[in-house]
């Protein structure tokens, strides 16, 4: 057994970990552990703001079904973490991010930089650590890695004290870690799924709702799902983090359903006799008014996460399981029974859905000698990207367009904070995808608002040579609130004029990116050419329609077939 | 609102108390009483706690969120008759001339004890169910109660009967 300092340990269980890239920012209690990693072969990521860093691992760990790693310092640092941390936590996405600590002497009481971040983050991690001792970091780290992508994933945070980083201990590689408090559950139950597939052979007009746990139950998990829809011929809406998980071109495809989902969407909610939830957790802005959520329907609800079922909803069957485990066995039970519907024998369920879908589809129109509406700008990235970017978003209405006009056909492409909702997440979420895959187009849509919270990140994607493209729905607006205000506040638009913006373009230059601009609906395509076909870090600025709202909209505490539609 | 008595066997770290106390106060549920204490195992504490949910839903939801903190090892339900519940109180009370035999008597009656007498005061314990310290304490208050510390309700599953 070798004796490695603090540092070596911490470097050495990355390695184990498979840890190829970090992001991070650096302070005084964390240089010991930046200069191991410096000699190591971990590729580092200096970001312009802590919260970038989370946001970056988080992007990273979608785009590669990995975990995403960040290594701040302490006080500030860590603190400036906690946005990112939420919004990983409410996505559940796996994220172990380390933390410089003031030493363990000086712990407690109020030294230079120093910030309880334990205490801080216990209820916006899945779980945290405070180090005490050198001899503790093999296994903690262990631990926390584990915890991160085990189960239903999260982020994990390790607060890691400067004596404890200089300090020695002896070190070997551990074994898997047992955790005796810890044992998600993965395989469904025999007896459930049984129930299940009889209340899935007696439905007449059953939806599927698939959201992020299909997702980050694997790519597997997504052609099971597909199978199972298409054995059943039984249509499929997703959550806004499902997207991805069942393909947005084929003919079963439902659309997004809830606060802005389709109309036929949230029609077959209202109508549908079964619904099978699929790694969902009935969030809300899926919901809309719970006492008339699914009011015909029999619910199954499939999650790795006891506390998500019956939390809003109460349901018919639960299955507590991985999502790809339980549609695999769902899938044998029905091959073993001969399950199979014919589009004919779903003829009149489907003409139905058919029917909502012609007369109300997603809607708006462009006019050649009006401002440019912002669907067109995505739906033309749509057509020019042939639906395989990856694409993040920032929040608000930009979020919505790019979920209702950007069609996925695979998982791991769609990348936005869902749960919380986080302005300024998309940005350095672009980078770390770009980083995993630099193989693939990855374009932020982005909103005026949203672009200023994190725009300092565009300096880590020009010093990295990140080639992602920032797509700006610019409406000198916070459009969602304003959005929120026309329809609810008598258009009294306080607090959300954004006419005093940069000059994106020329910022995009001032950071050593492109910057390009459209004003004009004939220029959009050019424009999007340009910038997609360029090797750099590019924003395109799109002068859109300003008070172009998102529709349809479920007003907050109605039910969802209370659709505004325009 | 049906009241739940929860035994927890949680690592015996810190901050595992503040994740438990932390889930109840940011998802709005309510401690009625908590006791903490090391278990025979020194790396296992137990933890006691009284909550009282809306109906049982919250109460299921409240299980399986503390369930889903990483520290804790096993979760027993112990509400309903199938288990012992005790807790204890220390309680300092005005025992002037006229009240001091009377005082006493009600000691004997509950099998109560005296633990220190000074001229003015007795302070008592008392230990038993929640409904008996109730049922003390409502017979010393006209003799005028000055101070009281009370333990939060313990609780373990009665074994079978042979």
């Amino acid at each position: 057994m070798k004796t490695l300092t603090g540092a070596q340990i911490i470097v050495a269980a990355l390695k184990e970990e498979c840890v190829e890239t970090i992001f991070g920012f650096p302070g005084g209690v964390v240089i010991d552990l930046f200069d191991e990693i410096g000699r190591s072969d971990i590729q580092t990521i200096l970001v312009r703001h802590e919260q970038g860093a989370v946001h970056a691992a988080d992007g990273y760990a979608r785009a590669k079904s990995t975990v995403g790693v960040c290594l701040v310092t302490s006080g500030p640092g860590a603190t400036n973490t906690v946005t990112g941390l939420a919004s990983a936590y409410m996505d559940s996405i796996p994220v172990v991010c380390l933390t410089g600590q003031v030493p363990t002497g000086l712990i407690g009481n109020d030294a230079f930089q120093e910030v309880d971040i334990v205490g801080i983050t216990r209820p916006c991690t899945k779980h945290n650590y405070l180090v005490k001792r050198t001899s503790d970091l093999a296994r903690v780290l262990k631990e926390a890695f584990h915890v991160a992508r085990s189960g239903r994933p999260g982020p994990v945070l390790v607060d890691l004290p400067k004596d404890v980083i200089q300090g020695s201990a002896k070190y070997e590689p551990l074994p898997e870690c047992r955790m005796p408090s810890y044992n998600p559950t993965y395989e469904p139950n025999m007896r459930q799924l049984s129930q299940a597939v009889k209340l899935i052979k007696e439905a007449k007009r059953p939806v599927v709702f698939s959201g992020g746990g299909v997702i980050l139950s694997g790519p597997v998990a997504s052609t099971e799902l597909i199978k199972f829809a298409k054995k059943l011929n039984a249509p499929v809406t997703s959550s806004l983090m499902g997207l991805g998980s069942f393909p947005g071109t084929d003919p079963l495809w439902l659309g997004m359903l809830g606060m802005h989902g389709t109309y036929r969407a949230n029609m077959a909610i209202g109508d549908c006799d079964l619904l099978i939830g699929i790694g969902v957790r009935f969030d809300d802005r899926v919901t809309g008014k719970v006492d008339t959520f699914a009011p015909h329907a029999k619910i199954i609800h499939i999650d790795i996460d006891p506390t998500s079922i019956s939390k809003n909803i109460p349901v018919t069957i639960p299955i507590v399981s991985d999502c790809r485990r339980a549609l695999e066995k769902l899938n044998e039970l029905l091959d073993k029974d001969k399950v199979k519907v014919t589009k004919k024998q779903r003829q009149s369920w489907l003409s139905q859905i058919e029917a909502w879908k012609s007369t109300t589809p997603l809607r708006y129109e462009q006019k050649k000698d009006g401002g440019i509406k912002p669907q067109y700008v995505v739906e033309r990235l749509y057509a020019l990207t042939e639906g395989k970017a990856i694409i993040t978003t920032e929040v608000g209405q930009n979020q919505m367009w790019a979920a209702q006009y950007y069609h996925f056909d695979r998982p791991n492409s769609w990348i936005t904070s869902g749960g919380l909702g986080c302005m300024g997440f998309g940005l350095p979420a672009a980078i770390g995808a770009q980083i995993a895959c630099p193989d693939r187009l990855v374009v932020d849509v982005a909103g005026d608002g949203s672009i200023q919270m994190n725009i300092q990140e565009l300096a880590t994607a020009v010093q990295y040579k990140v080639p992602v493209k920032v797509v700006i729905l610019n409406n000198r607006y916070l459009g969602m609130v304003r959005q929120w205000q026309e329809l609810f506040y008598k258009k009294r638009y306080v607090m959300t004029d954004m006419s005093h913006a940069p000059n994106f373009s020329k910022l995009a230059e001032a950071y050593g990116a492109v910057g390009l601009k459209a004003t004009k609906p004939e220029e959009v395509d050019a424009v999007l050419k340009e910038g997609l076909s360029n090797p750099g870090t590019v924003i395109m600025d799109f002068w859109v329609d300003r008070e172009e709202g998102v529709y349809p909209m479920v007003p907050a505490g109605k039910s969802l077939t209370e659709m505004l539609l325009v | 609102m049906q009241k739940h008595t929860i035994s927890l066997l949680v690592d015996n770290e810190p901050g595992v108390l503040a994740r438990v106390a932390g889930l109840f106060s940011g998802r709005g549920f309510n401690i009625e009483s908590l006791c903490v204490a090391e278990t025979l195992d020194a790396t296992v504490s137990r933890i006691t706690l009284v909550t009282r949910g809306e109906d049982d839903a919250v109460a299921e939801q409240i299980k399986k969120q503390l369930n889903k903190l990483i520290n804790v090892i096993k979760l027993y339900d112990l509400t309903g008759t199938g288990n012992v519940e005790r807790e204890m109180a220390l309680i300092k009370v005005n025992a002037v001339e006229d009240h001091r035999a009377e005082i006493l008597r009600i000691v004997d009656i509950f099998r109560c004890k005296v633990v220190d007498v000074s001229p003015t005061h007795y302070t008592i314990e008392v230990t038993g169910t929640a409904d008996k310290l109730g049922a003390i304490l409502s017979l010393l208050k006209p003799m005028g109660i000055k101070e009281i510390a009370r333990t939060g309700t313990i609780a373990l599953r009665r074994e079978k009967k042979m």
